[in-house]
């Protein structure tokens, strides 16, 4: 079980020291900080083992959170705990810096209290924990026993995520499919590794307590029905459905049902959160096409030209295009002409940026770029790391499709009907990369 | 040297910097410096020239990236282009790229030891003080070759300026440590010297390092050096605070050069001429008194300027050992030091001390001191400083305070730290055996050491108190006592119960008139300790069991009932099984006579060479302590001369040299040991054997056996002297050889000699040498040993003398691959040009002389006769004294005889 939890700025000094078990003593502070953060060679493993303890660590921004244990515990578990953190404190303050950690403190260290107990990890729901953990001072005073005893029953009873009660006067469902697609091309356009993973978010104003179902094109569904009932449309079906690899849920999802049948029903939390994640493999649309052309002419110079292809709908139109054509370490000048958009070398990150705003599908665009080099007396070759890319397209280039979301609220009177859904995909690139 | 005007302030410089470390993070860090690295790349692309001062600025940067830890492959030849600028600043920054980045393959070095030339034979001082730290700041072997020879030119100059010269003598000791091969003094060996008469004293401190260096590889060149260097010390010493003015360091006159000075006399004996002795001692004299006055400053660096010199001075006058009347001052100083408040005057007036106590002269003198080291070691809160003060407890004991000192050192072993207990545990066994008068005193030491720091306690230390044990009549009682009650403590070490099993087995019959311990009770007492044991003390515990036997015949029934039980006779150990096994029908089967005559008291042992000592220096490395250490023993030695000992074992300590006094000593089961050991077959008697024709083959404690022979073309007839060593005869004495041999006397009486005639004929070449294989009987038991007969292939030879063309022409016919047999190794002996020439004539060839054009070389020629056919053999050693190796080339008409002789000639030498 985690023993301890600490948190550093981007120098190594602590912010928040958090030691749930005795086995971890004060030295481990100044461990993780010697051995990781002020390390030589960075240190790419998210584990270190430093003196028979073990340190989990992630990074967002520049801030380092690191759980300790000297225990063998389940690493996935303990990644996952701490993702949850960096969720609830994001949702507490907003952005995770060191300014927004130290004007924070007590709260921090109040839900460290609240979300571990002697290192096991407890009721981490954002909606659950604001109810009783808030940022407007202590309410206490005008707090009723009522409302009191009513967060308690909630926190301990069944649905710990939702509270009873709530009202709405319209009745609204927001769901995002939100996908990254991450590529490995080589120069030749061979796909050398391509998946998607996605998520399902969800911000649901809901009253009472609605039973939620929620329907997309699961190959495994879409098969089941297929054969059990008439066969109308088949090879229709067959087509439009998708395989996911695997899938995670929110604790709210009833995992039998799912086992079962496959079906995913859930009393929703209210307000935002992740309903589902998952990751595909198989029949990935890819949204651009990356042509690499690059020539080398004498020691001294280098020629690059790169064509892109949009390959979706000509009706969509894809956003924040973004491509990073690598330069060699002895640049020592570049030359660049493309089309549409505006690139620039950045010497800070030797690389050519390109960006383009807007570009619809099925078009194509091309850069070309002449680079002078510096000889060096080094013999070594340069390396050619890949050209990456970012976008964002309006659909979800897994093939994924909501079927339906049908609510139910047997004790309310309000139908399935009256309940206004709003559906939205959105594909971004993960990592996006063609070898050239 | 100029100091950096405002206007070459390099404003760039320092924004970079300081952006460096506003940066919040690495990766911020990171694309600034590939920023600047752009740029700088896009400026030296050499599209428009750039002038000195950016050249300048962008070389610091990438210096500064560099160093940041970033690679930087770029820049070496704007760098090279500084070196040329006429600018201080510009050249230093060049000089600084090169000496930090540029590796000694570089293409660039050509140029820059052009530019290093120009500098050189330029007049400005400065610029040849540049070029100069860069050749040492680099000092590589290349930088040595081009500039060995011009540095001590610039060195010895008569108009060089004094810094330069300064710049010159440390950047030559430099390159002298690199490249000693390179550096060659000779003639500018007497300029050198006399730089100690240089006026200004920074040459003088910056040659004499040079000097030192170089004396001690040539020492007899710069023996002039001795009465420079004291004339020039006491110069120094005798000048007044004022005096130097520069070169005073807090009231202090000089005292880095002082320290350099007397370091340097140190490397030479005490001056023969009575002058400059006298004038060194007065010096000396002067050191010491000046120590006594009041100090001239609280500062602490004053007194530590005056100690340093202080510690050389006294280091000297221990190097020469020769002037009691300053060494008994020496010691009396340091004295003072034990008691300081400074925890490092302490430590080095012990370390002093150590060496002092080693002295005859201060011998006496320092053992005042014996209570201050005692508390010392007692309260010193520093570690080091404890270690320091039990090594001169070590060092200032003799006989009459021994028994003090042992037992300060016992006391203190129980709470000393653990990485000193071992050599403690050493020490105090080596002083206790060392001065003791009493042995009744020694045995409780031992005892008690044991029983302290029973782990530390190494095998040799508890095999050396059996031996002392075994070999006095007087104490054999005592001890038994002693171990007796010392083992009734409910819980002692494992080496308690090894000691203890080992001499009650022996004379447990000395105290067993007592009814408190009486045999049983014995017994009881040991077998309580049994099952806690490992399974060697269990072994050594067994063969207690069956002395016992022995001993006390009342005691046989428990012990055979012991031996009998299970976890003895069915031991998953197999030693442990073997030994119950037998000792249990030993028990029942043997006579009382039989049983008394094999377990019979031990012999006394022989007397043998110091190893514990050798342990004890192998702990502490080589250096100048074991030096010490050796310094001490042999005044320990000399002072056990002066009082002659009635002990035998007055030399002490020799375990590892003899036969090693195995856990199983005490038993008939040992001798089974030690002949299964010696069943293999001898090899290393057999190569003795390869040039020469006589001498013994073999050699043990019952049995040795000689060897002559003689052979004439392919016949041989070797005689064989079987002589027996013991005062018991050998009974059923059978020798039988894989050749027909001539039957031997079966039996051998005690002290008598046998021979045996083996004649040999050689039929065909072999590599084999026949088998002899010898038994007999001795007391009871069957001795069984197998040799190899030094019948080699070389011993058929005929010398062939042949003329140097002869050779040659002989050489080139046997040139087949397979003919030629070549062996390259190592000298395992010394290169003795006559010793070499006596085994190759030992080896039956012919030596030939002014064959080989090399002198150093040796070349042979023989026919080697064997009944069927006769193989001319030719050979060829060539020695290297340098690499100690040899390589040897044997080529004869067949190829198995060059290979079998090069396999047997290449362990000969």
């Amino acid at each position: 079980m985690i023993g301890g939890l600490f948190i550093y700025n981007h120098k190594g000094e602590v912010l928040i020291s958090r030691v749930y078990r005795d086995d971890i003593g004060r030295n481990a502070v100044d461990a993780f900080r010697v051995n990781v953060i002020h390390a030589r060679q960075q240190v790419r493993s998210p584990v270190t083992n430093i003196a028979r303890t073990s340190f989990f660590h992630v990074k967002r921004s520049n801030i380092w959170l690191a759980a300790v244990t000297k225990q063998n515990v389940n690493a996935a578990m303990v990644f996952e705990f701490l993702y949850k953190m960096c969720d609830v404190m994001t949702a507490y303050f907003g952005k995770i810096s060191e300014e927004n950690i130290k004007n924070n403190f007590v709260l921090i260290y109040e839900l460290l209290d609240e979300i571990l107990d002697f290192g096991y990890p407890q009721n981490s729901e954002t909606g659950a924990l604001k109810t009783f953990i808030t940022q407007q001072g202590i309410k206490g005073q005008h707090q009723t026993k009522e409302e009191q005893s009513q967060i308690t029953s909630q926190v301990t009873g069944q649905i710990g995520w939702r509270r009873e009660g709530i009202k709405y006067r319209r009745n609204e469902l927001f769901l995002d499919v939100l996908e990254s697609v991450n590529l490995l091309m080589s120069p030749q356009g061979q796909v050398l590794s391509a998946h998607v993973s996605g998520r399902v978010v969800m911000k649901s104003y809901l009253s009472g307590m609605p039973e939620c179902k929620f329907g997309m094109n699961d190959k495994i569904v879409i098969d089941k029905q297929g054969k059990g009932g008439t066969t109308d449309e088949p090879g229709k079906s067959g087509k439009q459905s998708i395989a996911i690899d695997d899938c995670t849920f929110h604790q709210c999802v009833r995992l039998s049902k799912f086992d079962s049948e496959r079906s995913i029903s859930f009393i929703p939390p209210d307000g935002e959160y992740e309903l589902m994640r998952y990751r595909t493999t198989k029949d990935i649309i890819l949204p651009f096409r990356v042509i690499p052309l690059v020539r080398e002419v004498g020691r001294t110079k280098l020629e690059v030209k790169v064509v892109i292809k949009s390959n979706f709908k000509p009706s969509l139109l894809a956003q924040k295009i973004e491509v990073r054509i690598p330069t060699p370490l002895n640049t020592s000048g570049v030359q660049v002409i493309c089309m549409k958009g505006k690139a620039k070398y950045k010497a800070s990150e030797n690389a050519i940026v390109w960006k383009i705003k807007r570009m619809a599908g099925m078009k194509e665009s091309q850069i070309s770029a002449e680079i002078e080099l510096l000889p060096t007396n080094d013999k070594k070759k340069w390396a050619r790391p890949p050209i990456s890319m970012n976008f964002e397209v309006p659909f979800a280039p897994s093939g994924l499709k909501v079927r339906y979301l049908k609510v139910f609220e047997s004790k309310l009177n309000y139908s399935d009907h009256d309940v206004i859904k709003w559906v939205r995909y959105i594909g971004r690139s993960g990592i996006y990369e063609t070898r050239c | 040297m100029p100091a950096v005007s405002k206007g070459d302030g390099m404003r760039g410089l320092a924004v970079f910097i300081s952006d460096i470390r506003n940066c919040k993070s690495k990766e911020a860090e990171i694309k600034r410096i590939n920023k600047e690295l752009a740029n700088i790349r896009s400026k030296f692309k050499g599209d428009k020239a750039l002038d000195g001062y950016s050249k300048k600025k962008y070389v610091c940067k990438l210096l500064f990236i560099f160093l940041l830890g970033h690679d930087i492959d770029f820049g070496h030849m704007e760098a090279v282009n500084l070196l040329s600028s006429n600018k201080y600043t510009e050249k230093q920054i060049g000089y600084l790229f090169i000496s930090v980045l540029v590796n000694s393959n570089s293409e660039l070095i050509r140029l820059i030891n052009n530019a290093i030339k120009n500098d050189l034979s330029s007049r400005n001082p400065t610029f040849m003080c540049l070029a100069l730290h860069c050749i040492a700041n680099v000092g590589s072997r290349e930088m040595a070759e081009a500039f060995a020879g011009e540095i001590p030119r610039i060195l010895v100059a008569g108009d060089t300026m004094d810094s330069v010269k300064q710049s010159a003598a440390l950047c030559l000791l430099r390159l002298y440590k690199t490249s000693p091969d390179l550096v060659l003094m000779g003639e500018w060996t007497s300029r050198v010297v006399h730089l100690l008469n240089d006026q200004h004293m920074g040459v003088v401190t910056a040659a004499i390092s040079l000097i030192t260096c170089l004396s001690q590889k040539n020492p007899d060149e710069f023996k002039t050096c001795v009465s420079l260097a004291v004339s020039r010390l006491s110069r120094i010493v005798s000048s007044a605070s004022t005096d130097l003015q520069d070169y005073t360091y807090y009231f202090v006159p000089a005292p880095w050069l002082s320290c350099k000075l007397l370091r340097l006399l140190q490397c030479y004996p005490p001056p023969e001429d009575g002058a400059v002795k006298g004038r060194l001692v007065e010096c000396l004299e002067t050191i010491l008194n000046k120590a006594q006055e009041p100090p001239k400053s609280k500062k602490v660096q004053h007194s530590n300027a005056k100690n340093a010199i202080l510690f050389e001075a006294i280091s000297l006058i221990i190097h020469y050992d020769s002037e009691p009347n300053l060494l008994v001052r020496a010691c009396n100083q340091l004295g003072q030091f034990l008691q300081h408040r400074e925890t490092n005057l302490r430590y080095l007036a012990l370390e002093s001390m150590c060496t002092l106590a080693s002295s005859e002269f201060s011998h006496e003198a320092v053992k005042t001191h014996i209570e201050t080291v005692i508390n010392a070691l007692k309260t010193e809160r520093d570690v080091s400083v404890r270690q320091r003060a039990a090594d001169l407890l070590y060092a200032m004991c003799d006989r009459s305070n021994a028994k003090q000192i042992v037992a300060e050192m016992l006391s203190y072993l129980e709470t000393a730290d653990y990485s000193i207990r071992e050599e403690m545990v050493l020490k105090v066994a080596i002083l206790a055996e060392k001065y003791a008068v009493d042995y009744s005193w020694y045995v409780d030491t031992i005892l008690n050491l044991i029983r302290i720091a029973g782990d530390y306690v190494s095998e040799e230390v508890w095999y050396r108190v059996i031996q002392i044990v075994i070999n006095r009549d007087d104490v054999q009682g005592y001890a038994a006592k002693t171990v007796f009650e010392a083992l009734q403590a409910p819980a002692c070490h494992e080496n308690m119960v090894k000691v203890g099993g080992y001499i009650l087995g022996e004379f447990g019959n000395l105290i067993a008139g007592d009814p408190r311990s009486s045999p049983l009770v014995q017994f009881n007492l040991l077998h309580s300790k049994f099952h806690l044991c490992s399974v060697p003390t269990r072994a050594l515990l067994l063969s207690a069991y069956i002395k016992f036997i022995n001993l006390f015949p009342e005691t046989k029934s428990t012990i055979q009932e012991v031996l009998r039980s299970d976890s003895q006779i069915r031991n998953s150990d197999v030693e442990l099984q073997q030994r119950a096994v037998e000792y249990l029908k030993l028990s029942s089967i043997a006579s009382t006579d039989v049983l008394a005559t094999v377990l019979e008291e031990m012999p006394p042992f022989p007397e043998r060479e110091s190893s514990i000592l050798a342990k004890l220096k192998k702990k502490k490395g080589p250096g100048a302590v074991s030096n010490h250490l050796l310094k001490t023993r042999k005044a320990c030695l000399t002072d056990i001369k002066g009082i002659s000992t009635p002990s035998p074992s007055a030399d002490l300590l020799g375990l590892r040299a003899g036969p090693p006094v195995t856990a199983a000593a005490p038993s008939a089961g040992s001798l089974l040991v030690d002949v299964f050991s010696e069943a293999g077959v001898n090899d290393d008697g057999f190569l003795r054997f390869v040039c020469k024709n006589n001498g013994v083959l073999f050699e043990n404690q019952l049995l040795q056996i000689g060897i002559k022979s003689e052979y004439r073309q392919n016949l041989g007839r070797m005689y064989l002297f079987y002589g027996n060593k013991t005062s018991v005869q050998f009974v059923t004495f059978t020798t039988t050889l894989n050749v027909q041999a001539k039957p031997v006397e079966p039996l051998i009486e005690g002290g008598a000699q046998v021979q045996q005639v083996i004649n040999i004929e050689c039929l065909t070449d072999f590599s084999d040498a026949p088998l002899l294989n010898i038994k007999f009987r001795y007391g009871g038991a069957l001795q069984n040993l197998t040799l190899k007969l030094p019948v080699t292939i070389n011993k058929f030879f005929q010398p062939t003398e042949m003329a140097s063309h002869d050779f040659f022409q002989r050489w080139k016919q046997l040139s087949l691959p397979q003919q030629e047999a070549q062996k390259i190794f190592k000298a395992n002996h010394a290169m003795d040009t006559e010793v070499l020439k006596a085994k190759l004539l030992g080896l039956g060839m012919a030596l030939l002389e002014n064959v080989d054009p090399n002198p150093e070389n040796f070349v042979c020629a023989g026919v080697i006769q064997t009944k069927a056919q006769q193989v001319g053999s030719l050979l060829r050693l060539e020695p290297n004294a340098q690499a100690q190796m040899y390589r040897l080339t044997v080529r004869s008409s067949k190829d198995t005889v060059s290979k079998r002789l090069c396999e047997l000639l290449a362990e000969q030498f």
